[in-house]
């Protein structure tokens, strides 16, 4: 620690660093092993759903190692009502995060570039649902939806995900914009472009990476509900997340690790490139 | 990030700013207009609905009367005070060894971790873009009675240790208080990890060579420039870690046993099995209740409102 507490912290050189002393270097060499280990503990369940991926259970749970087998990824969709219900939520994420972005984007520009009366209000009513637990909110919609006596499905659902998923594309959004460079707008002002074209030229594309990041974020909050889906879902709109519940009462097939496994490798990538591509316009 | 915003960004200024003073005065709301409805409608309102509900009497058939009956909320409390109070010490325990794991962690990968910063980033993000319920499942594989884990810890006399602590009643892992709170801390994770990491990140390193030029010792160095200014990160992962644990029920529904039933299972249970609206309605106002003032008391004596 103490050579790091010296040197500038983003481009610590492995090389070159000076030991003062042993307890030094014990402490330096500690707190990667506690980041190793935590890795382990965050990564070792998705291992373990990979790998199980690949079994041939003996009865109709998965838990325990029996023998190598191709049979869930050949076929992904022969567990009954899984692929139903994996069609169900893919439809309701996007139209949710389709939904949420645009409002979001929308409320994120109005928040970040005015003020106006009842703006601290507003931003109070969009940080409460971050901060209220799934089941109070999934509870209390519920309570409304019955007394209105308006019948749970598909429709409830979507209501409920572009409800929950509005905040946080507000807030990454809004971050987004908060960072611009205003002197990139002001460029574009100077060199006579007109208010239209300074924001469909210059601010939007600005803007682009962090609505998308709000996005990918709402689909995956929304895609992978199960407490608030849960309260508004009837018998026939099972989502996928409520599958995956159901069986864990009733028999786990192998195809939900085949899902899941796919899930982190499209997350991987999502997330890799993702990455990457914000590295590459830094540099 | 506040005080950014609080700064007008508004680039726009020239002659025709007065033209269009009155339509730029009706902008903001109407960009609003339409995510504030939403959320008008669907969050707002619902909790409304809820606080009433939970103060009417009658039944599902034949409907309910607004009575102002507080008597619901005496009888929950009588009932099902056992749950709440576990619910919170579980969420606190989670939350404080989340604390206590992504604290180096986040360090280690500000500080210490070069060109795989990325890498690592993307190992801690991933995960949970990952379905919870599958990795939760996965975990009733990990901690099963019959699985190498169990099994290489009764071996060396561990589980005979936690028993002793009280941590497991039997001699098995899964359906104690130590898998329920194991699945929390691990589930609310990223959710500690990526602000405190975001606030470290941010840390000027020059600070770092300040502290060390005027002969203060790392340690001293870190306990008084480090630790204050990840302060924001930690307030952040501790309220995104503790709310939502402790509504949680899904850890305590696949790794718990009724020993350990935790008050979202007992909301979700009245709503939607014994569907007694006015006692699941109490339930999830005292829930939300304790939370808020929690949360209020706690940001207060944090001292970081700003952060809200």
């Amino acid at each position: 620690m103490t050579a790091v507490l010296q040197a500038p912290p983003t481009s610590a050189p492995a090389t070159g660093r000076r030991r003062r002393s042993p307890l030094a270097w014990v402490r330096e060499h500690l707190i990667l092993l506690i980041a190793g280990l935590a890795f382990v503990y965050m990564l070792l369940p998705n291992a373990v759903v990979v790998l199980f991926s690949f079994n041939r259970p003996a009865g109709r749970f998965n838990y325990t190692w029996q023998h190598f087998s191709f049979d869930a990824w050949l076929h992904p969709c022969a567990a009954p009502g899984m692929c139903t219900a994996l069609g169900l939520s893919l439809k309701i994420g996007v139209l949710a995060t389709l939904l949420s972005t645009t409002l979001g984007t929308l409320a994120a520009f109005a928040l970040a570039r005015h003020r106006f009366r009842g703006r601290s209000a507003t931003n109070l009513l969009i940080f409460l649902p971050m901060a209220t637990p799934e089941v109070v909110m999934g509870s209390s919609l519920l309570t409304l939806f019955v007394n209105l006596r308006f019948p749970l499905g598909a429709t409830t659902i979507l209501i409920a995900h572009v409800m929950f998923d509005i905040s946080f594309v507000i807030v990454t959004v809004k971050a987004r914009i908060a960072g611009l460079d205003p002197r990139l707008e002001q460029a574009a002002m100077d060199l006579y472009a007109n208010e239209r074209q300074t924001f469909f030229r210059v601010t939007f594309p600005l803007v682009a990476p962090g609505i998308a990041a709000g996005a990918l974020l709402a689909f995956a909050l929304s895609f992978d509900d199960y407490i608030i889906t849960n309260f508004n879902a009837s018998a026939s709109s099972v989502t996928f997340p409520m599958y995956v519940y159901g069986a864990a009462s009733k028999g786990t097939p192998v195809q939900i690790n085949v899902i899941g496994t796919v899930m982190f490798m499209v997350a991987l990538l999502a997330v890799g490139i993702g990455q990457l591509s914000a590295r590459r316009r830094t540099q | 990030m506040t005080a950014l915003l609080d700064e007008p960004v508004q680039s726009t200024s020239g002659p025709d700013e007065a033209r269009t003073a009155g339509a730029k005065r009706s902008t903001p709301y109407l960009l609003l207009l339409p995510g504030g409805v939403w959320l008008l409608l669907f969050f707002l309102a619902p909790i409304v609905v809820l606080v009433s509900q939970s103060l009417q009497t009658g039944s599902l058939e034949q409907g309910y009367v607004l009575t102002w009956h507080w008597g619901t909320y005496v009888d929950v409390l009588d009932t099902y005070h056992v749950q709440l109070v576990r619910s919170l010490l579980y969420a606190a325990v989670a939350t404080t060894l989340a604390l206590i794991i992504a604290y180096p962690l986040s360090y280690a990968i500000a500080f210490k971790s070069g060109r795989w910063k990325n890498v690592l980033l993307v190992l801690v993000i991933a995960p949970f873009f990952t379905s919870f319920l599958i990795r939760t499942l996965a975990w009733q594989t990990i901690l099963s009675s019959d699985g190498p884990l169990t099994h290489a810890l009764r071996q060396l006399h561990v589980l005979s240790l936690l028993r002793g602590l009280h941590l497991i009643d039997n001699d098995q892992l899964l359906g104690t208080r130590l898998s329920v709170v194991t699945g929390l801390t691990y589930n609310f994770l990223p959710f500690m990890t990526l602000p405190l990491y975001a606030s470290l990140e941010r840390i000027d390193g020059r600070l770092h060579e300040a502290a060390s030029d005027l002969y203060a010792s790392p340690w001293t160095g870190f306990r008084k420039v480090t630790v204050p200014l990840s302060m924001p990160g930690v307030v952040a992962g501790t309220l995104l870690t503790f709310i939502p644990a402790t509504g949680d029920y899904i850890n305590a529904q696949l790794l718990g046993s009724p020993r350990t039933t935790m008050i979202g299972q007992v909301v979700a249970g009245q709503f939607l099995r014994v569907l007694d609206y006015p006692t699941a309605a109490a339930l999830s106002v005292v829930l939300m209740a304790t939370i808020v003032l929690l949360v209020a008391a706690y940001v207060r004596r944090a001292g970081t409102e700003e952060l809200l």
